[in-house]
């Protein structure tokens, strides 16, 4: 149990560090470096991939509908937190809308989340007494049904129809969007520790006999995909706020299949996984392997294959790569944990006592 | 007699749509039923079909460019099967699911490097490609030649499944996998002619709705290959005369939801149906019994 | 050891390299944010053309007796608004002092306020909504906006086609022409005509229900203002169904993919145009621009191909010389070129383009007002040019 106390007092110490590195960065580099937009977006991919993970690694539940809660929460905090002198500018075409208000990004934020836990309970009603690829299918149905509706040419005072939505708040720093995230995963860590957390793995590993033992499968599933879609939705509103402009059309259910992968890269079942499978995942997409896109010459000599889209042919097959051959991904469903620290301690301290 | 004569064109031009979504649905019903696996890279391999087709035509003519087309398709299926799926046959069913989603932006992804991202002219095949007049309407002929050659193939592959030896294999796979194997049955070699089958009536449907809608997309196959795989669901997954009737529903629809003025919903309207079936019937309208193996 | 491979990979990357060379008292990046790929794709290339015509004319400025060198950096936006934000971010971490772009209006309003929140300032080439630069005080723009289209042809349907049923369509989710057909609109019914809306989602390949509607309800135009992925198969359906009804649409249209969909075809298709190569009353800065163009064109087959593989000049492309001209204009009012200068600089820009005189309004729209209305020709590849309008939009 001490070493238990002993690994939650390093993991802080290791966040203070983190975000103290992060506070030296944000201070020495300029601010259009493209490592902040790197991180911003792991950082918000990382809760969204955790959240899913949630949901698919932690509970069993085969969910492909991550997008559609990701965009009620994105245009749930857009649509709140506009302020009321721009709105007249984004409606253009339905008079400034019909919200005439102003919500503090912060409260827009919590909103976001709470909407979509909301449609996730009400789409989770039917949805979740499907089993697994039956499942994926239904709510991947949804998520594109959602999007149908906001596109919806008579629902545009409120979602301004199928047009882009913008001037709403933005990061004014790389801390914020860290802050929130980890907060959010923390919670997530939280309730897998807890009861409900042990009742969700049961599920995953056998749900007849997590029945017969007494768990509530419905109560329990239910609870998973709303928590999961809360985040789902707080992520897409830190989505929305990192990009500065959102639209409908571009939560796909292709955003999802990311998402899936990314969870599968870190392993299914490790919250530390799809971290740092987040943070590789949009570093090498977006960043480390971008050289592939461009031509190449090495004196005279054209270096082949390389032109634009290469990057996302290559980065696809050591996906494929990842799914075939290293099925657990990178952490499968281990934690990255501090004991070999502790453990070096504790075993040292046996050998004085011993 | 009114009321047909303006909903006509639109039944017509969805039973056509439906044809090339039943083509596309046979091969997720087949892959289904035999290995339980959501093959989601199947709308992309019909897309890729579209466009060897169109790379083919550059420089062959048509006689020779389209069996080459259906050839090379036919062998992408087969690749597909024996490189993303048969490595994980004893893995956990979600593995295999995410294989194939890998494998569908794999697909695409290479669609977008070869092209550049940019759209692809279809060639024109004659005779198909002119027009008819079909009592109110004018159409290509290939609206018409569409539900007809499904029906045709769909019977020939009835035959095949209920007649011969290789048919006989497939039902005795998709009923019970373990005893099939058992029983001595090359379940490679099953596996691999459903692959075949389906990816040969994928590269058919690619001919017909291509030369209908002449532009091809790394992305276009995408949604055809949803709503067949819905269709799929609808007539009852495992059910090759299901999925051909629910292709044909859900062509017709969505062609009468946008006569009737409501085309935002006309993808969604797909889904909804989806839904609706695996809540109320969740084996579709011709599905078998799904039995739980614990 | 994952790790250290990260580590290092980051750090090759951290470091930027700065090249100056010697001769050069330093270098000006113009970041061109245009897509190469997507739905957009082929028009967005004859933009980029332009730019890089212009380039090859000027890739120096003199900044108070010393020399800068301009350099070009482009990206692909990939027509999408859900992918801009990510290139707009590329050029920002790329230190550009000016943005050109985009092509869409769609992009253009993704990217804005990225490059707002970098201090950069950006000009519009043919990205036509009006909200790309309303509210966004570093957003400029070369070309007409949609009121004023809409405007143009709304009266060019009603008055010279003499028709007073409209049937509109355009993509879900695409700002361009969602904005186009609610000016057209506005102004359609205001003559007095009805005008029947229909929209399509993402992906349709079958337009043959959208065309059944249009000729159900009677229309004398299908106002379409599409891309040309959508238009041509909208297009070739409407061919294949004997529909009689011409279609207007705005400028995208004006490209050799229209021209191919319509060859040997009844179907008419009347669009507006920025620019008109074979306007005879054209300046001599125009008709410098096209001989010089062509022959730039036709020297390179990879040019030529990126064009279309003809040498007929999109009105794009003379919109993307003027753009890049009129950031050359404004970098020679600076002192050293920098991102706050330019933005400084651009409102007083005055500058004699390609498609006209260059003078900015208060929104930062050029003050354009004249459109060339065009008929694509169905036995050759060319435009006939039918009419220039100009209305006078303060009534």
């Amino acid at each position: 149990m001490k070493t238990n106390k002993l690994s939650w007092m390093i993991a802080f110490v290791l966040l203070a560090l983190m975000f103290a590195g992060l506070y030296v960065l944000e201070q020495t580099l300029p601010p259009t470096t493209m490592l902040f937009t790197i991180l911003k977006k792991s950082v918000i991919y990382a809760l969204i991939a955790v959240s899913m993970n949630l949901l698919n690694g932690f509970t069993g539940l085969f969910s492909l509908g991550q997008a559609g809660f990701m965009v009620v929460g994105a245009y749930t905090f857009a649509i709140l937190t506009i302020p009321v002198q721009h709105r007249a500018m984004v409606y253009q075409y339905y008079d400034g809308g019909i919200v005439q208000f102003a919500l503090p990004a912060a409260l827009g934020i919590l909103a976001a989340g709470a909407v979509a836990a909301v449609f996730a309970f009400l789409v989770g009603l039917p949805v979740l007494r499907l089993k697994s690829d039956y499942l994926a299918i239904a709510t991947l149905g949804f998520a594109e049904i959602i999007r149908a509706f906001i596109q919806y040419e008579g629902l545009g005072p409120l979602t301004n129809g199928s047009n882009l939505l913008r001037r709403f708040p933005t990061f004014t720093g790389i801390i914020p969007p860290f802050a929130i995230v980890a907060f959010c995963i923390f919670i997530i860590v939280m309730l897998i520790h807890s009861t409900y957390g042990r009742a969700l793995k049961a599920i995953r590993d056998d749900e007849t006999a997590a029945e017969a033992m007494g768990i509530n499968l419905f109560f329990h599933k239910q609870l998973s995909f709303v928590i999961s879609s809360f985040f789902a939705g707080v992520a897409g509103a830190l989505l929305a706020m990192y990009q500065g402009s959102i639209q409908a059309a571009s939560f796909k259910s292709s955003m999802t299949y990311e998402i899936l992968l990314i969870v599968v890269i870190g392993g299914m079942g490790s919250i530390s996984g799809s971290i740092l499978a987040s943070f590789l995942f949009i570093a090498s997409s977006e960043w480390w392997l971008r050289f592939l896109d461009n031509e190449l010459f090495i004196g005279t000599f054209k270096v082949p294959l390389l032109r634009s889209g290469f990057r996302v042919v290559v980065f696809s097959v050591i996906i494929m790569a990842v799914v075939l051959f290293y099925r657990r991904g990178i952490m499968g469903d281990r934690e990255f944990n501090l004991r070999f620290l502790t453990r070096g301690r504790s075993k040292a301290k046996e050998r004085k006592n011993g | 007699m009114e009321w047909l004569e303006r909903f006509f064109p639109y039944i017509l031009a969805g039973l056509s749509v439906g044809g090339q979504y039943a083509l596309i649905a046979i091969g997720y019903t087949m892959v289904y039923g035999i290995l339980r696996l959501i093959n989601f890279a199947h709308g992309d391999i019909f897309t890729v079909a579209g466009f060897i087709m169109v790379y083919m035509s550059a420089t062959m003519p048509l006689y020779i460019s389209i069996p080459l087309t259906i050839i090379l398709t036919v062998l992408l299926g087969f690749t597909v099967e024996r490189v993303a799926y048969k490595p994980l046959r004893e893995a956990p069913r979600m593995s295999i699911m995410i294989s194939a989603i890998g494998m569908s932006y794999l697909l695409q992804n290479l669609m977008w490097y070869v092209t550049g991202g940019l759209a692809k002219q279809y060639p024109v095949i004659p005779f198909i490609s002119d027009s008819i007049v079909v009592w109110v309407t004018t159409t290509k002929i290939v609206t018409l030649v569409t539900p007809v050659l499904t029906i045709v193939l769909v019977i020939l592959l009835q035959q095949l499944i209920h007649h011969t030896k290789l048919g006989m294999a497939m039902r005795a796979v998709s009923r019970d996998f373990e005893t099939a194997k058992l029983m001595g049955i090359q379940i490679n070699s099953v596996i691999s002619a459903t692959f075949i089958i389906g990816s040969f009536l994928a590269a058919v449907g690619s001919l017909l709705y291509f030369s209908n809608y002449p532009t091809v997309t790394p992305t276009v196959g995408a949604m055809p290959g949803l709503k067949a795989f819905v269709a799929a669901v609808f007539g009852g997954i495992g059910s090759i005369p299901g999925a051909v009737i629910g292709a044909l529903i859900i062509g017709v629809s969505e062609n009468l939801i946008k006569a009737l003025g409501y085309s935002t919903f006309s993808d969604a309207f797909t889904f909804a149906l989806l839904i609706f079936i695996l809540l109320a019937k969740p084996t579709g309208l011709f599905g078998e019994k799904i039995i739980d193996k614990v | 050891m994952k790790k250290l491979v990260a580590i290092v990979l980051a750090l090759m990357l951290v470091l930027p390299v700065f090249a100056t060379g010697e001769e050069y008292a330093g270098t000006i990046t113009i970041g061109i944010f245009e897509p190469a790929s997507g739905d957009n794709g082929p028009g967005g290339k004859q933009e980029t053309l332009g730019m890089y015509y212009a380039h090859s004319l000027v890739n120096t400025v003199d900044l108070n007796g010393k020399l800068y060198k301009i350099e070009l950096v482009e990206v692909d936006n990939q027509t999408s608004a859900d992918k801009a934000p990510a290139a707009a971010q590329t050029l920002v971490s790329r230190n550009v002092n000016v943005v050109l772009g985009s092509y869409g209006s769609g992009a253009s309003m993704a990217g804005s306020p990225i490059f707002e929140a970098a201090g950069i300032p950006a000009i519009g080439v043919s990205c036509t909504n009006p909200a790309v630069t309303l509210g966004s005080p570093l957003y400029w723009r070369i070309c007409y906006t949609d009121d004023f289209q809409g405007d143009v042809l709304a009266n060019f349907a009603y008055n010279d086609l003499g028709i007073s049923t409209a049937y509109t369509l355009n993509m879900l989710g695409e700002d361009y022409g969602a904005g186009l057909v609610n000016y057209f609109t506005k102004a359609f019914e205001k003559l007095g005509g009805s005008v029947v809306a229909d929209t399509f989602p993402e992906g349709t390949s079958d337009f043959s229900a959208y065309l059944q509607n249009a000729a159900n309800f009677g229309s004398g135009v299908i106002f379409s203002p599409s891309s040309t992925v959508y238009a041509s198969l909208l297009l070739g359906q409407a061919a294949s169904m004997k529909l009689e009804v011409p279609f207007v649409a705005g400028d995208t249209w004006a490209s050799s993919v229209i021209l191919q969909a319509v060859q040997n075809t009844d179907t008419k298709v009347y669009f507006s145009d920025f620019y008109d190569e074979n306007n005879k009353d054209a300046t001599e800065i125009s008709k410098e621009f096209v001989t010089g163009f062509k022959a730039w064109l036709n020297a390179s087959p990879q040019n030529l191909t990126n064009n279309g593989g003809n040498d007929i000049i999109a009105a794009v492309s003379a919109l993307g010389y003027d753009a890049y001209m009129t950031a050359i204009e404004a970098i020679k009012k600076t002192e050293t070129g920098s991102a706050a200068e330019i933005a400084a600089a651009l409102p007083g820009v005055e500058y004699e383009g390609v498609t006209g005189k260059i003078v900015f309004d208060e929104n930062g729209d050029a003050k354009k007002d004249i459109a060339y209305i065009k008929i694509a020709d169905t036995e050759k590849l060319d435009y006939i040019f039918v009419t220039t309008t100009s209305i006078d939009t303060e009534e």
